[in-house]
Protein backbone atom coordinates (compact mmCIF):
# COMPACT_ATOMS: atom_id res chain seq x y z
CA UNK A 1 0.00 0.00 0.00
CA UNK A 2 1.31 3.77 -0.64
CA UNK A 3 2.19 5.52 2.35
CA UNK A 4 -0.46 8.12 3.61
CA UNK A 5 0.78 11.02 4.74
CA UNK A 6 0.97 12.53 7.84
CA UNK A 7 -1.66 14.96 7.79
CA UNK A 8 -3.93 12.92 6.45
CA UNK A 9 -3.51 10.43 8.78
CA UNK A 10 -3.72 13.17 11.52
CA UNK A 11 -7.55 14.68 9.72
CA UNK A 12 -8.52 10.36 9.77
CA UNK A 13 -7.81 9.96 13.29
CA UNK A 14 -9.47 12.89 14.66
CA UNK A 15 -12.28 12.22 12.31
CA UNK A 16 -12.89 8.72 13.92
CA UNK A 17 -12.58 9.89 17.23
CA UNK A 18 -15.63 12.59 16.31
CA UNK A 19 -17.25 10.41 14.74
CA UNK A 20 -17.65 7.80 17.68
CA UNK A 21 -18.11 10.83 20.19
CA UNK A 22 -20.78 12.79 17.80
CA UNK A 23 -22.35 9.84 16.07
CA UNK A 24 -25.05 10.15 13.20
CA UNK A 25 -25.52 14.16 13.97
CA UNK A 26 -21.55 14.89 12.80
CA UNK A 27 -22.43 12.46 9.72
CA UNK A 28 -25.31 14.04 8.60
CA UNK A 29 -23.06 17.34 8.72
CA UNK A 30 -20.98 16.16 6.57
CA UNK A 31 -23.80 14.49 3.99
CA UNK A 32 -23.46 15.31 0.24
CA UNK A 33 -26.36 17.08 -0.42
CA UNK A 34 -29.11 15.66 -2.15
CA UNK A 35 -32.45 16.80 -2.24
CA UNK A 36 -32.71 20.32 -2.16
CA UNK A 37 -36.36 20.67 -2.89
CA UNK A 38 -37.55 18.87 0.09
CA UNK A 39 -35.38 20.70 2.69
CA UNK A 40 -36.97 23.77 1.62
CA UNK A 41 -40.38 22.09 2.08
CA UNK A 42 -39.15 20.67 5.32
CA UNK A 43 -39.21 22.09 8.95
CA UNK A 44 -37.34 25.47 9.68
CA UNK A 45 -33.65 25.42 10.93
CA UNK A 46 -33.19 23.98 13.97
CA UNK A 47 -30.16 25.57 14.98
CA UNK A 48 -27.58 23.45 16.77
CA UNK A 49 -24.36 22.81 18.47
CA UNK A 50 -22.58 20.25 15.74
CA UNK A 51 -19.99 19.22 17.48
CA UNK A 52 -17.55 20.55 15.32
CA UNK A 53 -16.24 17.67 13.54
CA UNK A 54 -15.23 19.21 10.40
CA UNK A 55 -13.30 22.04 12.96
CA UNK A 56 -10.57 22.79 10.20
CA UNK A 57 -13.30 23.71 7.85
CA UNK A 58 -15.76 25.41 9.36
CA UNK A 59 -14.15 28.61 8.89
CA UNK A 60 -14.04 28.11 5.40
CA UNK A 61 -17.25 26.80 4.81
CA UNK A 62 -19.83 29.28 2.64
CA UNK A 63 -22.63 30.18 5.47
CA UNK A 64 -24.73 29.60 2.03
CA UNK A 65 -23.78 25.76 2.43
CA UNK A 66 -23.32 25.68 6.55
CA UNK A 67 -27.19 27.14 6.05
CA UNK A 68 -28.29 24.30 3.80
CA UNK A 69 -26.68 21.46 5.86
CA UNK A 70 -28.46 22.59 9.21
CA UNK A 71 -31.87 22.36 7.41
CA UNK A 72 -31.31 18.99 6.03
CA UNK A 73 -30.23 17.65 9.01
CA UNK A 74 -33.57 18.99 10.56
CA UNK A 75 -35.45 16.98 7.81
CA UNK A 76 -33.13 13.94 7.96
CA UNK A 77 -34.57 14.75 11.98
CA UNK A 78 -37.61 15.02 11.16
CA UNK A 79 -37.38 11.67 8.75
CA UNK A 80 -36.31 9.83 11.58
CA UNK A 81 -39.10 11.29 13.84
CA UNK A 82 -41.14 8.74 11.36
CA UNK A 83 -42.35 12.05 9.34
CA UNK A 84 -43.06 11.23 5.78
CA UNK A 85 -40.03 13.00 3.82
CA UNK A 86 -42.87 15.05 1.14
CA UNK A 87 -40.42 14.62 -1.87
CA UNK A 88 -39.66 11.71 -4.48
CA UNK A 89 -36.65 13.48 -5.21
CA UNK A 90 -35.37 12.82 -1.36
CA UNK A 91 -36.03 8.81 -1.80
CA UNK A 92 -32.38 8.35 -1.87
CA UNK A 93 -31.91 10.37 1.97
CA UNK A 94 -34.76 8.13 3.05
CA UNK A 95 -33.46 5.34 1.91
CA UNK A 96 -30.36 5.41 3.66
CA UNK A 97 -32.15 6.69 6.41
CA UNK A 98 -34.51 3.84 7.07
CA UNK A 99 -31.38 1.83 7.50
CA UNK A 100 -29.90 3.96 9.78
CA UNK A 101 -30.73 2.34 12.65
CA UNK A 102 -29.32 -1.04 11.68
CA UNK A 103 -26.56 -0.13 10.99
CA UNK A 104 -25.35 2.57 13.34
CA UNK A 105 -23.57 0.23 15.22
CA UNK A 106 -21.45 -0.82 12.41
CA UNK A 107 -20.17 2.92 12.30
CA UNK A 108 -16.67 1.43 11.47
CA UNK A 109 -17.46 -1.32 9.11
CA UNK A 110 -17.44 -0.86 5.07
CA UNK A 111 -20.76 1.39 5.41
CA UNK A 112 -20.68 4.55 7.53
CA UNK A 113 -23.08 5.52 10.77
CA UNK A 114 -26.22 6.47 9.53
CA UNK A 115 -25.60 3.74 6.51
CA UNK A 116 -24.34 6.07 4.07
CA UNK A 117 -21.63 5.05 1.81
CA UNK A 118 -20.94 8.68 0.52
CA UNK A 119 -18.62 11.18 2.86
CA UNK A 120 -18.20 14.95 2.20
CA UNK A 121 -14.39 14.97 1.28
CA UNK A 122 -14.12 18.62 0.00
CA UNK A 123 -16.28 21.71 -0.07
CA UNK A 124 -14.80 23.83 -2.89
CA UNK A 125 -15.47 27.44 -2.55
CA UNK A 126 -16.31 28.77 -5.68
CA UNK A 127 -13.71 31.47 -5.81
CA UNK A 128 -11.64 29.02 -6.26
CA UNK A 129 -12.72 27.24 -9.31
CA UNK A 130 -10.98 28.96 -12.01
CA UNK A 131 -13.85 31.37 -14.03
CA UNK A 132 -13.02 31.27 -18.03
CA UNK A 133 -15.36 34.32 -19.08
CA UNK A 134 -15.07 33.59 -22.74
CA UNK A 135 -15.70 37.17 -25.09
CA UNK A 136 -17.25 36.25 -28.10
CA UNK A 137 -14.81 37.26 -30.35
CA UNK A 138 -14.93 38.14 -34.74
CA UNK A 139 -12.67 34.74 -36.23
CA UNK A 140 -12.05 33.36 -39.47
CA UNK A 141 -10.68 30.05 -39.96
CA UNK A 142 -7.02 30.45 -40.97
CA UNK A 143 -7.34 28.41 -44.29
CA UNK A 144 -8.51 29.68 -46.70
CA UNK A 145 -8.47 33.47 -45.13
CA UNK A 146 -5.30 33.71 -43.81
CA UNK A 147 -3.21 31.03 -45.80
CA UNK A 148 -4.13 32.03 -49.10
CA UNK A 149 -3.38 35.65 -48.91
CA UNK A 150 0.18 34.62 -46.92
CA UNK A 151 0.78 32.54 -49.77
CA UNK A 152 0.01 35.38 -52.08
CA UNK A 153 1.70 38.28 -50.57
CA UNK A 154 4.93 35.45 -50.43
CA UNK A 155 4.30 34.79 -55.06
CA UNK A 156 4.65 38.42 -55.05
CA UNK A 157 7.47 39.10 -52.58
CA UNK A 158 9.37 36.21 -54.57
CA UNK A 159 7.91 37.63 -58.05
CA UNK A 160 9.07 40.78 -57.03
CA UNK A 161 13.07 39.86 -55.75
CA UNK A 162 13.28 37.42 -58.80
CA UNK A 163 12.61 40.56 -61.50
CA UNK A 164 14.43 43.00 -59.67
CA UNK A 165 17.69 40.72 -59.39
CA UNK A 166 17.24 40.10 -62.93
CA UNK A 167 17.51 43.47 -63.86
CA UNK A 168 20.22 45.13 -61.04
CA UNK A 169 23.17 43.89 -60.64
CA UNK A 170 24.40 43.63 -56.71
CA UNK A 171 27.77 45.61 -56.78
CA UNK A 172 30.90 44.19 -57.10
CA UNK A 173 33.84 46.61 -57.33
CA UNK A 174 37.27 45.55 -57.62
CA UNK A 175 39.11 43.21 -55.46
CA UNK A 176 39.87 44.20 -51.84
CA UNK A 177 43.00 46.59 -51.13
CA UNK A 178 44.23 47.32 -47.96
CA UNK A 179 45.90 49.81 -49.10
CA UNK A 180 43.62 51.80 -51.15
CA UNK A 181 41.60 53.40 -49.40
CA UNK A 182 38.40 54.78 -51.47
CA UNK A 183 37.90 58.41 -50.78
CA UNK A 184 34.66 58.55 -49.17
CA UNK A 185 34.31 55.59 -46.90
CA UNK A 186 30.93 54.66 -46.29
CA UNK A 187 29.37 51.76 -43.64
CA UNK A 188 26.42 49.65 -45.26
CA UNK A 189 23.92 52.47 -45.42
CA UNK A 190 22.21 51.19 -42.10
CA UNK A 191 24.92 52.88 -40.04
CA UNK A 192 25.67 55.73 -42.10
CA UNK A 193 23.41 57.14 -39.75
CA UNK A 194 25.62 56.51 -37.22
CA UNK A 195 28.54 57.71 -39.72
CA UNK A 196 27.12 60.96 -40.00
CA UNK A 197 26.82 61.71 -36.21
CA UNK A 198 30.38 61.03 -36.18
CA UNK A 199 31.31 63.91 -38.09
CA UNK A 200 29.60 66.14 -35.30
CA UNK A 201 30.61 64.41 -32.09
CA UNK A 202 33.14 63.11 -30.30
CA UNK A 203 33.72 58.99 -31.12
CA UNK A 204 32.39 58.19 -27.49
CA UNK A 205 29.30 59.91 -28.09
CA UNK A 206 28.50 59.42 -31.44
CA UNK A 207 29.53 55.72 -31.86
CA UNK A 208 28.24 54.21 -28.19
CA UNK A 209 26.22 56.71 -26.18
CA UNK A 210 23.72 57.76 -28.78
CA UNK A 211 22.96 54.45 -30.28
CA UNK A 212 23.33 52.78 -27.00
CA UNK A 213 20.99 55.15 -25.15
CA UNK A 214 18.70 54.85 -28.33
CA UNK A 215 18.90 51.10 -28.24
CA UNK A 216 17.33 51.12 -24.11
CA UNK A 217 14.97 53.49 -25.42
CA UNK A 218 13.39 51.20 -27.97
CA UNK A 219 13.71 47.84 -26.12
CA UNK A 220 12.22 49.28 -23.11
CA UNK A 221 9.51 51.09 -24.66
CA UNK A 222 6.94 48.90 -23.44
CA UNK A 223 7.93 49.77 -19.78
CA UNK A 224 8.16 53.58 -20.25
CA UNK A 225 4.67 53.77 -21.90
CA UNK A 226 2.44 52.89 -19.40
CA UNK A 227 -0.79 54.45 -21.07
CA UNK A 228 -2.58 51.23 -21.66
CA UNK A 229 -4.48 52.28 -24.78
CA UNK A 230 -3.81 51.32 -27.93
CA UNK A 231 -5.96 53.79 -29.58
CA UNK A 232 -4.10 56.35 -31.75
CA UNK A 233 -6.00 59.38 -30.50
CA UNK A 234 -4.39 58.37 -26.32
CA UNK A 235 -1.07 58.22 -27.62
CA UNK A 236 -0.59 61.63 -29.31
CA UNK A 237 2.79 61.84 -27.44
CA UNK A 238 4.19 58.74 -28.24
CA UNK A 239 3.69 58.78 -31.74
CA UNK A 240 4.52 61.82 -31.97
CA UNK A 241 7.98 60.96 -30.12
CA UNK A 242 8.75 57.70 -32.14
CA UNK A 243 7.68 59.53 -35.66
CA UNK A 244 10.23 62.07 -34.39
CA UNK A 245 13.02 59.37 -33.63
CA UNK A 246 12.54 57.71 -37.08
CA UNK A 247 12.48 61.00 -38.83
CA UNK A 248 15.93 61.72 -36.77
CA UNK A 249 17.30 58.32 -37.96
CA UNK A 250 15.61 58.68 -41.37
CA UNK A 251 16.91 62.27 -42.28
CA UNK A 252 20.89 61.29 -41.09
CA UNK A 253 20.86 58.07 -43.05
CA UNK A 254 19.67 60.24 -46.37
CA UNK A 255 22.60 62.71 -45.58
CA UNK A 256 25.21 60.33 -44.93
CA UNK A 257 24.11 57.98 -48.30
CA UNK A 258 23.09 61.06 -50.92
CA UNK A 259 24.82 64.02 -49.23
CA UNK A 260 28.21 63.34 -48.61
CA UNK A 261 30.91 63.31 -51.21
CA UNK A 262 34.59 63.02 -51.17
CA UNK A 263 36.31 62.88 -48.29
CA UNK A 264 32.60 62.68 -46.43
CA UNK A 265 32.15 66.66 -46.96
CA UNK A 266 28.61 67.83 -47.70
CA UNK A 267 27.64 67.50 -51.13
CA UNK A 268 24.14 68.31 -53.39
CA UNK A 269 23.50 65.13 -55.26
CA UNK A 270 22.39 67.12 -57.98
CA UNK A 271 25.13 69.27 -58.79
CA UNK A 272 28.34 66.31 -57.48
CA UNK A 273 27.86 62.43 -58.65
CA UNK A 274 26.13 60.01 -55.45
CA UNK A 275 28.27 58.06 -53.90
CA UNK A 276 26.16 55.46 -52.37
CA UNK A 277 26.83 51.96 -53.24
CA UNK A 278 24.13 49.23 -51.50
CA UNK B 1 -18.76 -1.90 -61.61
CA UNK B 2 -20.95 0.97 -60.54
CA UNK B 3 -20.65 3.10 -63.85
CA UNK B 4 -21.89 -0.19 -66.22
CA UNK B 5 -24.40 -1.20 -63.54
CA UNK B 6 -25.89 2.34 -64.29
CA UNK B 7 -25.80 1.66 -67.87
CA UNK B 8 -23.78 4.91 -69.13
CA UNK B 9 -20.06 4.43 -69.73
CA UNK B 10 -19.06 1.63 -71.07
CA UNK B 11 -16.69 2.94 -73.96
CA UNK B 12 -12.78 2.21 -73.10
CA UNK B 13 -12.52 5.67 -71.88
CA UNK B 14 -14.69 4.89 -68.88
CA UNK B 15 -12.85 1.98 -68.81
CA UNK B 16 -9.65 4.03 -68.22
CA UNK B 17 -11.27 6.33 -65.74
CA UNK B 18 -12.55 3.44 -64.16
CA UNK B 19 -9.17 2.02 -63.55
CA UNK B 20 -7.58 5.24 -62.72
CA UNK B 21 -9.88 5.37 -59.87
CA UNK B 22 -8.66 1.92 -58.79
CA UNK B 23 -5.51 2.56 -58.85
CA UNK B 24 -5.86 6.46 -56.88
CA UNK B 25 -7.70 4.98 -54.42
CA UNK B 26 -5.42 1.81 -54.03
CA UNK B 27 -2.36 4.46 -53.30
CA UNK B 28 -4.89 6.42 -51.17
CA UNK B 29 -5.58 3.13 -49.27
CA UNK B 30 -1.87 2.15 -49.05
CA UNK B 31 0.03 2.12 -45.61
CA UNK B 32 2.44 4.24 -47.24
CA UNK B 33 0.01 7.05 -47.48
CA UNK B 34 -1.57 6.83 -44.54
CA UNK B 35 2.03 7.02 -42.96
CA UNK B 36 2.29 10.46 -44.03
CA UNK B 37 -0.66 11.96 -44.27
CA UNK B 38 -2.32 11.87 -40.88
CA UNK B 39 -6.01 10.61 -40.32
CA UNK B 40 -7.83 14.07 -40.79
CA UNK B 41 -5.77 15.07 -43.64
CA UNK B 42 -7.40 16.57 -46.52
CA UNK B 43 -4.81 14.34 -49.06
CA UNK B 44 -6.66 11.19 -47.18
CA UNK B 45 -9.96 11.93 -47.24
CA UNK B 46 -10.71 14.79 -49.88
CA UNK B 47 -11.35 18.15 -48.92
CA UNK B 48 -14.99 19.64 -49.25
CA UNK B 49 -15.39 23.17 -48.43
CA UNK B 50 -16.98 22.94 -44.82
CA UNK B 51 -16.02 24.37 -40.74
CA UNK B 52 -14.60 21.12 -40.43
CA UNK B 53 -12.13 20.44 -43.23
CA UNK B 54 -11.17 23.97 -42.74
CA UNK B 55 -9.85 23.37 -39.53
CA UNK B 56 -8.62 20.27 -40.64
CA UNK B 57 -6.04 21.68 -43.31
CA UNK B 58 -4.58 23.56 -40.44
CA UNK B 59 -4.60 20.65 -37.57
CA UNK B 60 -3.63 18.06 -40.30
CA UNK B 61 -0.72 20.52 -40.69
CA UNK B 62 2.99 21.38 -39.91
CA UNK B 63 1.90 24.72 -40.25
CA UNK B 64 0.09 24.07 -36.82
CA UNK B 65 2.86 25.37 -35.20
CA UNK B 66 3.10 28.66 -36.80
CA UNK B 67 -0.57 29.39 -36.87
CA UNK B 68 -3.90 28.71 -34.77
CA UNK B 69 -6.87 27.12 -36.67
CA UNK B 70 -8.63 30.64 -36.24
CA UNK B 71 -7.62 33.90 -36.44
CA UNK B 72 -9.33 36.86 -35.31
CA UNK B 73 -11.29 38.74 -38.48
CA UNK B 74 -9.20 41.71 -38.34
CA UNK B 75 -5.71 39.89 -38.52
CA UNK B 76 -6.16 39.03 -41.97
CA UNK B 77 -7.07 42.43 -43.25
CA UNK B 78 -3.66 43.79 -45.30
CA UNK B 79 -4.06 47.20 -43.96
CA UNK B 80 -3.46 46.03 -40.37
CA UNK B 81 -0.03 44.31 -40.56
CA UNK B 82 1.24 45.06 -44.06
CA UNK B 83 2.49 41.49 -44.21
CA UNK B 84 5.54 42.74 -42.54
CA UNK B 85 6.35 41.06 -40.06
CA UNK B 86 5.28 37.77 -42.51
CA UNK B 87 7.44 38.99 -45.15
CA UNK B 88 10.69 39.65 -42.90
CA UNK B 89 10.67 35.84 -42.08
CA UNK B 90 9.41 34.67 -45.76
CA UNK B 91 13.04 36.67 -46.48
CA UNK B 92 14.86 35.06 -43.94
CA UNK B 93 13.71 31.65 -45.98
CA UNK B 94 14.41 32.93 -49.29
CA UNK B 95 17.91 34.33 -47.89
CA UNK B 96 18.41 30.94 -46.28
CA UNK B 97 17.88 29.57 -50.02
CA UNK B 98 20.20 31.54 -51.97
CA UNK B 99 22.81 31.34 -49.05
CA UNK B 100 23.07 28.14 -49.12
CA UNK B 101 23.00 27.97 -53.12
CA UNK B 102 26.10 30.68 -52.83
CA UNK B 103 27.65 28.44 -49.82
CA UNK B 104 28.48 25.83 -52.82
CA UNK B 105 30.88 27.94 -55.16
CA UNK B 106 32.35 30.39 -52.43
CA UNK B 107 35.53 29.95 -50.17
CA UNK B 108 36.10 32.49 -47.46
CA UNK B 109 39.65 33.05 -48.10
CA UNK B 110 41.46 36.22 -49.02
CA UNK B 111 43.09 35.24 -51.89
CA UNK B 112 40.17 33.54 -53.14
CA UNK B 113 36.89 34.82 -52.06
CA UNK B 114 36.37 37.69 -54.53
CA UNK B 115 37.53 35.51 -57.39
CA UNK B 116 35.37 32.53 -56.55
CA UNK B 117 32.56 35.30 -56.52
CA UNK B 118 33.36 36.28 -59.63
CA UNK B 119 33.46 33.11 -61.22
CA UNK B 120 29.94 32.74 -59.39
CA UNK B 121 28.69 35.94 -61.23
CA UNK B 122 30.27 34.47 -64.57
CA UNK B 123 30.50 31.55 -65.01
CA UNK B 124 27.79 29.59 -63.08
CA UNK B 125 24.29 28.86 -64.40
CA UNK B 126 21.88 31.33 -62.57
CA UNK B 127 24.73 32.19 -60.22
CA UNK B 128 24.26 36.19 -60.83
CA UNK B 129 20.71 36.27 -60.84
CA UNK B 130 20.98 34.31 -57.04
CA UNK B 131 23.72 36.24 -55.65
CA UNK B 132 21.62 39.35 -56.54
CA UNK B 133 18.56 38.14 -54.87
CA UNK B 134 20.58 37.64 -52.35
CA UNK B 135 22.26 40.82 -51.67
CA UNK B 136 18.78 42.47 -52.26
CA UNK B 137 16.82 40.19 -50.13
CA UNK B 138 19.08 41.14 -47.38
CA UNK B 139 18.64 44.75 -48.05
CA UNK B 140 14.78 44.60 -48.49
CA UNK B 141 14.51 42.24 -44.55
CA UNK B 142 16.83 44.86 -42.73
CA UNK B 143 13.75 47.67 -44.40
CA UNK B 144 11.19 44.94 -43.82
CA UNK B 145 12.03 44.16 -39.99
CA UNK B 146 12.52 47.99 -39.50
CA UNK B 147 9.01 48.71 -41.12
CA UNK B 148 7.49 45.70 -38.85
CA UNK B 149 8.61 47.08 -36.01
CA UNK B 150 7.51 50.87 -36.64
CA UNK B 151 3.87 49.15 -37.52
CA UNK B 152 3.86 47.25 -34.46
CA UNK B 153 4.73 50.70 -32.21
CA UNK B 154 2.20 52.81 -34.10
CA UNK B 155 -0.43 49.86 -33.23
CA UNK B 156 0.65 50.32 -29.84
CA UNK B 157 0.90 46.62 -29.96
CA UNK B 158 4.24 46.06 -27.77
CA UNK B 159 1.57 46.94 -24.84
CA UNK B 160 0.81 44.31 -22.06
CA UNK B 161 1.02 41.21 -22.35
CA UNK B 162 3.35 41.60 -25.56
CA UNK B 163 5.79 44.15 -23.49
CA UNK B 164 8.53 40.83 -23.63
CA UNK B 165 7.90 39.97 -27.03
CA UNK B 166 8.90 43.37 -28.17
CA UNK B 167 11.98 43.38 -26.52
CA UNK B 168 12.58 39.88 -28.59
CA UNK B 169 11.94 41.82 -31.45
CA UNK B 170 14.39 44.38 -30.60
CA UNK B 171 17.04 41.61 -30.43
CA UNK B 172 16.02 40.33 -34.20
CA UNK B 173 16.13 43.31 -35.55
CA UNK B 174 20.05 43.57 -34.00
CA UNK B 175 20.68 39.90 -35.44
CA UNK B 176 19.30 41.35 -38.45
CA UNK B 177 21.59 44.01 -38.77
CA UNK B 178 24.53 41.99 -37.95
CA UNK B 179 23.98 38.97 -40.59
CA UNK B 180 23.68 41.85 -43.03
CA UNK B 181 26.84 43.51 -41.44
CA UNK B 182 28.76 40.47 -41.41
CA UNK B 183 27.73 39.17 -45.11
CA UNK B 184 28.86 42.47 -46.53
CA UNK B 185 32.58 41.56 -45.91
CA UNK B 186 32.22 38.30 -47.99
CA UNK B 187 32.52 39.51 -51.44
CA UNK B 188 35.97 40.78 -50.43
CA UNK B 189 35.79 43.62 -52.91
CA UNK B 190 36.83 47.67 -52.49
CA UNK B 191 33.04 48.46 -50.81
CA UNK B 192 33.10 45.31 -48.86
CA UNK B 193 36.58 46.14 -47.01
CA UNK B 194 35.73 49.26 -46.42
CA UNK B 195 32.36 49.54 -45.18
CA UNK B 196 33.51 47.33 -42.99
CA UNK B 197 36.50 49.36 -42.12
CA UNK B 198 34.49 52.65 -41.08
CA UNK B 199 31.76 49.87 -39.16
CA UNK B 200 34.43 48.05 -37.03
CA UNK B 201 35.90 51.23 -36.11
CA UNK B 202 33.26 52.62 -34.79
CA UNK B 203 32.37 49.97 -32.75
CA UNK B 204 36.62 50.20 -31.38
CA UNK B 205 35.08 53.48 -30.09
CA UNK B 206 33.20 51.17 -26.94
CA UNK B 207 34.31 52.72 -23.91
CA UNK B 208 37.34 50.62 -21.71
CA UNK B 209 37.03 47.44 -23.96
CA UNK B 210 37.45 48.92 -27.54
CA UNK B 211 40.60 47.86 -28.58
CA UNK B 212 39.11 44.19 -27.51
CA UNK B 213 35.87 44.34 -28.91
CA UNK B 214 37.67 45.35 -32.15
CA UNK B 215 40.64 42.61 -31.37
CA UNK B 216 37.40 39.78 -31.07
CA UNK B 217 35.34 41.05 -33.76
CA UNK B 218 38.69 41.19 -36.37
CA UNK B 219 40.05 38.19 -35.52
CA UNK B 220 43.76 40.09 -35.24
CA UNK B 221 44.40 43.66 -35.46
CA UNK B 222 43.70 44.71 -39.06
CA UNK B 223 40.94 43.22 -41.48
CA UNK B 224 42.52 40.02 -43.07
CA UNK B 225 42.03 36.59 -43.48
CA UNK B 226 41.22 35.89 -40.36
CA UNK B 227 38.43 38.50 -40.19
CA UNK B 228 37.03 36.83 -43.34
CA UNK B 229 36.72 33.59 -41.76
CA UNK B 230 35.25 34.68 -38.61
CA UNK B 231 32.82 36.78 -40.18
CA UNK B 232 31.64 33.57 -42.64
CA UNK B 233 31.63 31.45 -39.73
CA UNK B 234 29.52 34.26 -38.05
CA UNK B 235 27.08 34.75 -41.20
CA UNK B 236 26.19 30.92 -42.30
CA UNK B 237 26.38 29.39 -39.32
CA UNK B 238 25.88 31.49 -35.67
CA UNK B 239 23.66 33.88 -36.53
CA UNK B 240 20.92 32.04 -38.87
CA UNK B 241 21.29 29.64 -35.42
CA UNK B 242 20.72 32.21 -33.13
CA UNK B 243 18.50 34.09 -35.40
CA UNK B 244 16.34 30.38 -35.89
CA UNK B 245 15.61 30.69 -32.06
CA UNK B 246 14.85 33.44 -31.34
CA UNK B 247 12.00 33.92 -34.29
CA UNK B 248 10.84 30.28 -32.88
CA UNK B 249 10.01 32.28 -29.40
CA UNK B 250 8.69 35.60 -30.92
CA UNK B 251 6.02 33.59 -32.96
CA UNK B 252 5.41 31.36 -29.84
CA UNK B 253 5.03 34.36 -28.40
CA UNK B 254 2.76 35.82 -30.60
CA UNK B 255 0.27 33.46 -30.21
CA UNK B 256 0.33 32.73 -26.07
CA UNK B 257 -0.30 36.75 -26.26
CA UNK B 258 -3.44 36.01 -27.86
CA UNK B 259 -2.49 36.52 -31.62
CA UNK B 260 -1.77 39.71 -32.66
CA UNK B 261 -2.84 42.71 -31.37
CA UNK B 262 -6.14 44.89 -31.71
CA UNK B 263 -8.17 45.88 -33.70
CA UNK B 264 -7.32 49.43 -32.56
Amino acid sequence: MTEVPEHLLKRAAARKAALAGGGDEAVEAAAPEVAESAEVEAAPPVVQDTGDVITEDVGGVPAHLLERSRRRKAAAAAGEGGAAVPSAAASTATATKAKAPAMTAGAASGVGPGGHTQRLLTVVKAGSIQQTKGEAQDKVHTWPHLLSLEFASVLSMTAIITIFSALVKAPLLGLADVNRTPNPSKAPWYFLGLQELLTMFHPMVAGVTVPGVALVLIAFAPFLDKNPSNKPADRKYAISMFTLFLMFWAVLVIIGSFFRGEGFNFVLPWTSKVFFEL
Amino acid sequence: MATTADGKGSGPAAKLKEKGNEVWGNVQGSQAWGAIFRPGSVFRKGYTDSPRNRSYVIMNNVLYHLHPVKVKRHAVKVSYTLCLGGLSFFLFILLTVTGIFLMFFYRPTATDAWQTVQTLETGVAFGSLVRNMHRWGAHLMVLSVFLHMSRVFYHGAYKSPREFNWIIGVVLLLLTLLLSFTGYLLPWDQLALWAVTVGTNMMGYTPVFGNEVRFVLLGSKEIGNDTLLRWYVLHVLMLPFVIVIFMAVHFWRVRKDGGISGPL
